[in-house]
């Protein structure tokens, strides 16, 4: 079996604030494997962001153990070894699509950067916007630049938070559809953070129910879609019966605070 | 399109301001125009004609003014003490060098206190501390200690202009600095990048807008910090040693046209570096 890419154990992180403790996250078993699409799905407060932070060494863990690629996740932050996209794009505004697009590649000091550049926005499909500033596009184009930018110096891992949850349905849509080819042709292992059933079910080979208070993962539900599917499996009664195994996961979850 | 509606109110402005002074300058300058107006007959026309013309005015009207600006800048070869274009490139020397020493530690002091918690919390109270001293008091001392250990001329003006002009720059700088949001520093976090590329990436271009901000105010205290540091020399040159002599000896019209030349400078520094502004936000894509 191949190594797990992201391992966490009796994972546990508490914020100390002036109001006393809180619980962000609570024994938190998670394996993610190579190639995985994973989505933390929950209501908002749960943790699944500060889950990811942490995966990604923003957020420091107070309890149990996590690896990323069998590394501290400091160490492979230190070692890039994930692209982030945030909730929002955060391009540099005083950057046009391209310059934003080589960001990691400058600092970085990765070479090869024109095509490295061609190459991503292909990719989200942006070719022909190089020149434009981040104000001269639609917020769904911003984000398809964020993901670029993340994919630009080609790291085998992919951590997003919420990327589309500002869009539209519509838009929403069409960028799930991109991102699971996109998955599909790069054969990156992707966590994904978001709010959204359908596109939870949709995207996932994995999905990860959490619960607030304390955050902590109370369903953890493969799926077995093909690997190259359409927005039409979200009327298959399997994609159904999944996405109704998660929702019931999270309404117990919710059961506690009333 | 938008100029030409803006003309009417700003000249509507201009005239109120110029009638007002017209005005204002025959009870204000009745001490001394009272015996002359007499002598001359009295009325209305030799009041106006006496007190709009006097040569040594409490308050001089704006024409003769005009007048003398005129006479000192078109009329007097601008390397002669006499002309008003000699005295303006003194302060105006001074102030750029002062300018260009304020920025710089202005813009250094704001990088020190943005990495450092440390310096934050011991180099802000002085830099604060520092301003609330009044320049007109330690502008002499500064001169004379410097003078002493033989700097003289423009190093002393320009470190006076310096002194001002650091404070609005480090203050802007500071916040700026620290403007970009979480997430772009988030970014730049994933990226394990260095702090030095952090500053030049994100936190430099981030803080244009405070930075243009600042050195508009800057430039014109260093100017104003120029002035004050040429009244205590006995300098020979230089708006403010114009201003001063013009005290000595009562030539209040010397003063006022010294006072006009120097905002005059003041107005046109601070619209270049608008126009700087300008440039370098189209350069960073700025929506238009």
């Amino acid at each position: 079996m191949a190594q797990a890419v992201i391992e966490a154990k009796d994972l546990g992180l508490t914020f100390q604030t002036a109001d006393g403790p809180v619980f962000a996250l609570s024994k938190v078993d998670l394996s993610v494997e190579e190639g995985d699409f994973v989505s933390f799905i929950g209501p908002s407060g749960c943790g699944k962001t500060t889950l990811l932070r942490a995966i990604a060494d923003l957020e420091k863990f107070t309890e149990g153990t996590l690896t990323v690629n069998g590394m501290m996740p400091e160490q492979a932050r230190l070692a890039r070894s994930y692209g982030y996209v945030f909730q929002a794009p955060a391009l540099y505004p005083w950057r046009t699509v391209e310059a934003n697009v080589g960001l990691p590649l400058e600092i970085m000091g990765i070479g090869d950067a024109a095509s490295r550049i061609q190459r991503n926005l292909d990719l989200v499909n942006l070719s022909g916007f190089e020149k434009k500033f981040p104000w001269q596009l639609s917020g769904g184009m911003q984000q398809r630049v964020s993901i670029a930018r993340a994919l630009a110096f080609d790291p085998k891992l992919l951590l997003m938070d919420e990327p589309f949850g500002a869009l539209d349905e519509i838009v929403r849509d069409k960028l799930n559809q991109q991102l699971l080819e996109l998955w599909d042709r790069t054969k990156k292992t992707v966590v994904f953070v978001t709010h959204s059933i359908p596109e939870a079910v949709f995207l996932s080979t994995k999905i990860v129910v959490m619960s607030p208070r304390p955050g902590r993962i109370i369903d953890v539900i493969k799926t077995n879609f093909p690997r190259q599917r359409t927005l039409d499996i979200r009327e298959t009664p399997e994609f159904l019966k999944i996405a109704q195994r998660v929702r019931e996961g999270l309404k117990a979850g919710h059961a506690y605070e009333d | 399109m938008k100029t030409k509606r803006h003309f009417i109110p700003v000249l509507t402005i201009c005239a109120a301001i110029l009638v007002l002074w017209y005005v204002a300058c025959i009870p204000m300058n009745a001490v001394v125009a009272e015996t002359k107006i007499t002598a001359a007959g009295g009325g209305f026309a030799n009041t106006l004609a006496v007190s709009w013309g006097l040569d040594r005015p409490v308050i001089p009207a704006p024409h003769q003014i005009v007048t003398e600006i005129w006479n000192s800048v078109f009329l007097i070869a601008p390397w002669k003490v006499k002309s008003l274009v000699f005295h303006i490139w003194v302060t105006l020397t001074s102030t750029m060098l002062g300018f260009v020493m304020g920025t710089l530690l202005g813009v250094g002091l704001a990088v020190a206190i943005i990495h450092s918690k440390l310096l934050n919390k011991s180099l802000m109270p002085w830099i604060i501390a520092s301003q609330t001293i009044p320049i007109l008091a330690i502008a002499p001392m500064i001169i004379g200690v410097l003078g002493s250990v033989g700097f003289t001329g423009l190093v002393p003006k320009s470190l006076i202009s310096m002194y001002l002009c650091f404070f609005p720059i480090a203050i802007g700088m500071v916040k700026g600095l620290t403007s970009p949001d979480p997430m772009q520093l988030d970014l730049m976090r994933t990226y394990n990048a260095s702090a030095s590329q952090v500053l030049w990436k994100l936190r430099f271009p981030a803080a244009m807008p405070f930075l243009f901000t600042s050195l508009k105010v800057a430039i014109a205290i260093a100017l104003t910090g120029a002035i004050v540091g040429e009244l205590p020399t006995g300098a020979q040159g230089g708006l403010g040693a114009r201003m001063l002599a013009g005290s000595y000896y009562g030539q209040t019209i010397q003063i006022w046209a010294a006072l006009v030349a120097a905002s005059f400078v003041a107005a046109s520094l601070v619209y270049a570096i608008g126009g700087m502004e300008r440039v370098v936000n189209v350069r960073m894509g700025a929506r238009p």
